[in-house]
């Protein structure tokens, strides 16, 4: 009823070529994401719960920003919020200076969550055309960009495929090209390598920092993996349940530049992030054994 | 990556799949080979004559009288009159109708449940339709799936044979221009009314059971409600959708049957029914042809479902093969 015809024009799908290098972080861009005071209640049966509590967070064009924390802690909530998924019972939620709803209508962010969510009638290439599809994006040049995307991932083999012949990984791959169908400067994330195993997560861990690389969008990444969140972004937020807000931000100072591989999983600096996020996480320094048993 | 592909259990599998839970390949669900539709077949013919065999057991080792407990007959008499032989029965089918008739019995009961499958088959297409109007606009609309579904329920609870006369009257009086309304058009009406209820329930779960991350990406889409029931709702509705179909069918078959008797129309296989069932006293096997045409009516009416299952089969990814 209100298919939004007017969005394709609103958001240059596959026209430009794909910005390439570091981004510009610049104080003086509109933040990709600016969230203030927000809180989040839901009224359930047991009373009101507050999921999140006056927090704000702001986020620079091209900056990945992972939230991290127990469960119960409002991350994925936040994430929703910024999405327009879920409305703030107060404070101000903008992407790129609009309001939320303005974003979401104008497709100014891209998806993906916890389980890819392909729609299993569908093929891979159906799957990650689907956005540009309901956005009204031409057969040919959908084609185009699905084929641009689907080698981004290294499913290009798979294209005809439907989701039950792919593993979780590679499903996993799909939502994320799907998620980059449309450009969008911004990736909204929901534990999106929380179901898989260990390593086929490493490799995902790796494969997102060069998509990211490659397409230069800001990212919010949720995760309750301090090792993934430190070896992701730029900035770990640190969030505490009950009711959810932000306790604590570390940056990790691991450059853009630095090549997101298995030498820097070994790097001595990276451990001493990940212990940084682990003693923010538990709000007291961790002493003796963590650092020690390295 | 193949080998992986075949043994992690894939999280974005569809809801509702038992099975659907581990990426098997899809060969398994392409139906099934030529050796195993060969052994559907031998199943099947196996099932046929088990039934012939308990048949023909019982009326040989049970007593006459059938059994019973007290006053109560809680086992039917064995007499040629109640249960006939099995062979009398097929016999019977390829003797003439009658004794002054050309037509051999089987011809007749052919010819009446044809009759009956077209009258079935406007009144499942017309209950369908119906149902799945229905269940999109409960769908759509919360204050509508409130204020109908008991009624559609309700509707359920009222006896065929009482509203049969009903609507045969009614439609004896409608009449436009040159056009009247004909008799077998009051017995797809009624089939109709009977099938319509699974599909709009089954319909209505169906199109509700998408799942909640699929809700999200389409509102994360920007996508309208119309684009999101095109796109996502209907198709996951299939599953739910062809056992609705297949119920609907079978209460068409029914509803047709039961309609033909109760408003007294003489062209399908439900007048058979009566009127042979008259004859038995003096032709016992003769009774029973019609019921096997009725069995083979709804034999029909399932196969057709089951071709429409096999024509969404994309749809139906995930489900159990």
């Amino acid at each position: 009823m209100t298919q939004p015809s007017d969005n394709a024009a609103a958001t240059p799908v596959g026209a430009a070529a794909t910005p390439v290098g570091a981004p510009a972080a610049t104080g003086t861009a509109v933040p990709a994401v600016r969230v203030s005071g927000v809180t989040k209640t839901f009224g359930t049966r047991a009373g009101v719960v507050h999921a999140l509590s006056d927090v704000d967070l702001t986020l620079a064009p091209g900056e990945f920003a992972a939230l991290i924390g127990p469960s119960g802690c409002g991350k994925s909530t936040l994430m929703r919020v910024i999405a327009d998924l879920e409305s703030a019972t107060s404070g101000t939620v903008e992407v790129f200076g609009k309001a939320a709803a303005t974003a979401r209508a104008d497709q100014d962010y891209g998806i993906a969550f916890q389980q890819a969510g392909l729609l299993p009638w569908r093929t891979v290439a159906a799957n990650v055309a689907l956005p540009l599809e309901l956005h009204g994006l031409g057969r040919g040049e959908r084609k185009a960009r699905v084929a641009e995307l689907l080698e981004m991932v290294g499913l290009s083999d798979f294209a005809g495929h439907h989701p039950d012949q792919l593993s979780g990984g590679m499903q996993q791959r799909v939502a994320i090209a799907r998620s980059l169908a449309e450009q969008p400067r911004l990736l909204l994330m929901d534990e999106p390598f929380g179901a898989l195993d260990e390593m086929t997560r490493e490799r995902m861990q790796a494969e997102l920092a060069r998509i990211c690389a490659e397409t230069g969008a800001a990212v919010v990444f949720v995760t309750h993996s301090i090792p993934e969140a430190v070896f992701l972004a730029d900035r770990v937020v640190v969030m505490s349940p009950r009711p959810g807000r932000i306790t604590g931000e570390v940056v990790t100072g691991i450059g853009r530049d630095v090549p997101r591989d298995d030498a820097l999983r070994e790097d001595r600096d990276f451990f001493a992030k990940v212990t940084e996020v682990r003693e923010a996480l538990h709000g007291t320094p961790v002493t003796g054994s963590g650092r020690e048993a390295r | 990556m193949t080998s992986t592909a075949l043994t992690t259990s894939a999280p974005g599998a569809p809801p509702g799949a038992p099975s659907g839970a581990d990426a098997t390949p899809h060969r398994r669900h392409r139906g099934l080979g030529a050796l195993g539709r060969l052994r559907v077949v031998a199943l099947g013919l196996l099932g046929l004559l088990t039934v012939a065999a308990l048949w023909e057991a019982y009326k040989a080792l049970a007593p006459e009288d059938g059994v019973l407990i007290g006053e109560t007959r809680v086992l039917p008499r064995t007499t040629d009159l109640a249960m006939p032989h099995v062979w009398d029965m097929v016999r019977r089918l390829f003797e003439p109708t009658t004794s002054i008739a050309e037509e051999a019995l089987w011809q007749t009961v052919a010819a009446a449940a044809l009759v009956s499958l077209g009258i079935a088959a406007v009144g499942w297409v017309v209950g369908t339709t119906v149902g799945l109007l229905l269940a999109v606009a409960m769908a759509r609309v919360r204050v509508v799936e409130w204020g109908l579904l008991p009624w559609i329920v309700l509707s359920q609870t009222v006896p065929l044979i009482a509203f049969a006369p009903i609507v045969r009257s009614w439609g004896s009086r409608i009449e436009i221009g040159s056009w009247e309304w004909p008799p077998w058009l009051s017995v797809a009406v009624i089939a109709s009314y009977l099938a319509f209820f699974p599909v709009a329930v089954g319909a209505l779960r169906g199109l509700q059971s998408h799942s909640a991350i699929h809700a999200d990406l389409m509102r994360a889409y920007a996508a309208g409600w119309w684009a999101t029931l095109l796109r996502v709702r209907i198709p996951s509705a299939v599953p739910y959708l062809l056992p609705a179909l297949r119920l609907g069918a079978a209460s068409a078959v029914v509803g047709t049957v039961v309609a033909e008797v109760s408003t007294g129309y003489l062209d399908g296989i439900g007048r058979l029914l009566v009127s042979y069932a008259g004859q038995a006293s003096g032709d016992p096997a003769k009774a029973w042809a019609p019921i096997f045409g009725a069995i083979a009516l709804g034999l029909v009416a399932g196969a057709v479902v089951t071709l429409i299952g096999v024509l969404l089969r994309p749809y139906r990814r995930g489900e159990a093969p």
